[in-house]
């Protein structure tokens, strides 16, 4: 009946697991009880959890990003005290746990932090920058979200009912195979990535086409903005990456369930043909979570410097090239499996290669600055840490790609070092450079410049104490993953490393300060001109938050900085002669039913319980008929409501605040802005 | 079937003919599985190349790809998954058989 599931799969075993299980199961329960007392459960339903608008789904997939950055980062935090700890002695955690800890951080911090904060991000972004009303394909985008929700979910289920996989997150048979790992902790691994797997490469192919289809009229592809380049490139990396993570995670469940032998050496299998297919994948997902970023900090360098772009063409160029490049290195995650040295030669020469690309950007953002009017906002602040930390960890990746110093530094903290060094400052601080730039533009109010600058100031100090021992424990030889050990030699590192992640931690905290601060001070905050930063991109041109239907009457589009040139122009607010009708697509909860039946399949093949999931999948087939037999599915926004709601936003531009720039000119909006350009 | 060509409406013809090809070539496999027909490499090398015409097989009567309607940026897309497949595919035979090699 209930398959392998028993009440020994209740976290009794230890202190620290039941801990967190109970803090996993009161956090929810306290935010269902705060719904509850606010009484907005059938608000959040409507508006929200049911919405296919592009916006709101935007604002959900940051939210799950950042809840899971927080359990991501405990598990950080834990590790970070048990190595402090753990010399000569058995530190707080038992080897196993320890374990969990480290393929569920690795988990999460990938598929459900880094991924969905990008979904995000594109998200609330993309259709607004292209001039488009909304997705290509709306109730395919609520769909993703849910699928990725339900997959984070299960691994935070994993936390209360079973264990996590031990196998680290890339899950490496043998030892993630039966023999070795008989538990259900894989199969948590597994259906997750599987489950979030198919939303993400929904994901994609919604951006593919959104942007080759939905562009404004007259934005060709050499002038879009280069975060859309960015998105487009990655949500191609992602529909041919992510298949072959399907393909290495179903063939490992097939070994675990059906008694295959794709990954194990009886019966004909080999288990580097996991490392192989897992790595196709693998590495273009790098460059997934990071082109975006880089995407962002393009916005954010020119925004802040007052120019246009330096080399947009290079940059797209090098986008593309990083884009295609990118599928051609991922022998390098495992050179030492023993290839001979042709192929460890070819890939350790991709692997160099593509750094030129990445080199090029850098210069790119450096020219763009030359000469500029800098100024510091928080967005800024991220980005310049970016540049300065990502050029390290780069040259570290330049090094590991000589197969030669590999065989040295694989599987030590050098290797720790060097992914945290690209990942960090590129992908999250990107991120979170991107949450503080585009905050306004989701909410409508400024989020507090002080606590943002307090925040990167901990993640960046925090980030060099944390992660600069590593390379200097890796080049000791200190492997990763250790959970106790004998030298005394690495001790002193490790503390360093445990304090730099409580200055992390402070970050954080400053994070959340942050957005408490920003919401009880909303009112001084307020963004009533849509434009707060002297964007150069359409997305500034709607109100803050934007209107449903984003742009009343779709922009044409000129020049590559398509708002800038409306507002040299003096033809920024134009008010339209009349407007017309708009259809926009209605509220499903199809999204969030599949989610949730999605999340109890999961569950039911981790545990066996096989009648749940055929139930569950019949049950998910059926909602999917009857989402696409659906007909009437589009509501209208009459040319009245529309324009009271642009009457609305006329209003509000009325009372914008005057926009002085140094040479003390009055910008009247609307009027051309002078000295913005060179 | 706005995405299609006007001149090219896919009758119910075609998706018969395309129904048929595709059961054949499922089924030569099978059958050379089933029966042993072929020793076996030349059985491998049989299946792969009834996988590669079904692939085919389901672009042109199913997806309605031809050279001559299909709009260039469409046909570009598929020659592009065309050589990332390759890059796949060709790489990872590389790669394993190198390592297959070298562990004999």
């Amino acid at each position: 009946m209930l398959g392998r599931l028993t009440i020994d799969a209740l976290p009794f075993y230890s202190w620290v697991a039941m801990g967190g299980a109970a803090v996993t199961v009161l956090g929810a329960l306290a935010v269902m009880a705060v719904i509850t007392w606010l009484g907005a459960w059938r608000y959040l339903w409507r508006e929200w959890l049911t919405s296919v608008d592009h916006k709101r789904i935007g604002i959900m997939y940051i939210v799950l990003a950042l809840v899971m950055l927080l359990r991501g980062f405990v598990d950080a935090i834990m590790m970070r005290a048990q190595q402090a700890v753990a010399l000569n002695s058995q530190g707080y955690l038992p080897a196993d746990h320890f374990d969990q800890i480290f393929s569920s951080h690795g988990t999460i911090m990938i598929f459900f932090v880094a991924m969905p904060f990008m979904s995000g991000l594109m998200n609330l972004i993309i259709p607004l920058q292209i001039g488009a009303r909304d997705v290509s394909f709306p109730y395919m985008n609520s769909l993703s979200l849910w699928l990725n929700a339900a997959g984070a979910a299960l691994v935070l289920v994993s936390l209360v009912i079973g264990k996590f996989s031990t196998a680290g997150w890339s899950a490496y048979p043998p030892y993630s195979g039966i023999e070795y790992s008989p538990g259900v902790g894989v199969d948590y691994w597994s259906f997750a990535v599987l489950i979030s797997g198919v939303g993400s490469t929904m994901t994609g192919i919604n951006f593919i086409a959104t942007i080759f289809k939905k562009r404004a009229p007259g934005m060709t592809l050499m002038r879009m903005p280069l975060f859309t380049w960015t998105v487009l490139t990655s949500s191609v990396l992602v529909v041919f990456a992510f298949p072959a993570l399907t393909v290495s995670a179903a063939l490992l469940e097939m070994d675990r369930m059906l008694g295959m032998h794709f990954f194990t050496n009886a019966d004909g299998g080999n288990m580097m043909m996991f490392a192989n297919l897992f790595w196709i994948w693998g590495h273009p997902e790098v460059y997934i979570l990071i082109l975006p970023a880089f995407g962002v900090f393009s916005h954010v360098v020119t925004t802040f410097s007052g120019k246009r772009l330096f080399g947009y063409t290079s940059l797209v160029y090098a986008t593309t090239a990083i884009g295609i490049l990118s599928f051609i290195v991922w022998l390098h995650h495992f050179f030492t499996m023993g290839s001979s040295a042709n192929v460890n030669a070819f890939f350790g020469i991709m692997t160099m290669i593509i750094a030129v690309p990445t080199g090029v950007k850098v210069f790119d953002w450096l020219f763009t600055m030359y000469r500029g009017r800098i100024e510091f906002h928080s967005p800024m602040l991220w980005t310049l840490g970016f540049m300065a930390t990502f050029v390290i960890g780069g040259m570290s990746g330049v090094l590991l790609a000589l197969p030669p110093v590999d065989y040295l530094m694989h599987n030590t903290t050098f290797l720790v070092a060097h992914f945290h060094n690209m990942i960090i400052p590129g992908v999250l601080f990107g991120y979170l450079a991107g949450y503080q730039f585009w905050f306004p533009k989701a909410f409508g109010f400024r989020l507090n410049e002080q606590w943002g600058k307090r925040s990167f100031w901990c993640w960046i100090i925090g980030f060099y104490l944390a992660f600069m021992p590593l390379y200097v424990l890796g080049l000791l030889g200190m492997p990763r993953r250790m959970e106790h050990y004998t030298i005394a030699e690495w001790q002193p590192h490790l503390i360093v490393a445990a304090v730099g992640a409580c200055v992390i931690l402070l970050g954080i905290l400053c994070l959340a300060v942050q957005l408490i601060v920003s919401i009880r001070q909303r009112d001084q905050a307020r963004d009533l001109s849509g434009d707060p930063w002297l964007g150069r991109t359409l997305e500034w041109s709607t109100s803050s938050p934007p209107p449903v239907y984003n742009f009343a009457i779709i922009p044409r589009v000129d020049e590559r900085d398509a708002f800038q040139e409306m507002k040299e122009n003096g033809i920024a607010y134009e008010r339209p002669d009349k407007y017309e009708d708009i259809y926009l697509p209605k509220n499903s909860p199809v999204g969030i039913i599949v989610g949730g039946f999605a999340f109890m399949f999961g569950f039911a093949m981790v545990w066996h319980i096989w009648w749940l999931a055929i139930a569950c999948a019949l049950v998910i087939v059926m909602a999917l008929m009857v989402l696409s037999s659906e007909d009437d599915n589009e509501y209208c926004l009459t040319a009245k409501e529309v324009e009271q709601i642009e009457n609305a936003r006329y209003r509000d531009l009325a009372k914008a605040p005057r926009i002085i720039l140094p040479e003390s000119e009055e910008i009247v909006p609307g009027a051309p802005i002078q000295g913005t350009v060179r | 079937m706005d995405n299609t060509h006007p001149q090219h409406v896919p009758t119910r013809s075609t998706y018969a003919t395309g129904l048929v090809l595709a059961v054949i070539l499922t089924a030569i496999p099978f059958a050379i599985v089933a029966f042993g027909l072929l020793p076996r490499l030349p059985a491998l090398i049989a299946i792969a190349v009834a996988a590669i015409i079904q692939v085919s097989v389901h672009l042109r009567y199913f997806l309605h790809l031809d050279f001559k309607h299909t709009p260039h940026e469409n046909l570009a897309a598929l020659f592009f998954a065309g050589f990332l497949i390759f890059i796949m595919v060709i790489g990872s035979i590389w790669i394993m058989f190198d390592l297959h090699d070298r562990m004999m």
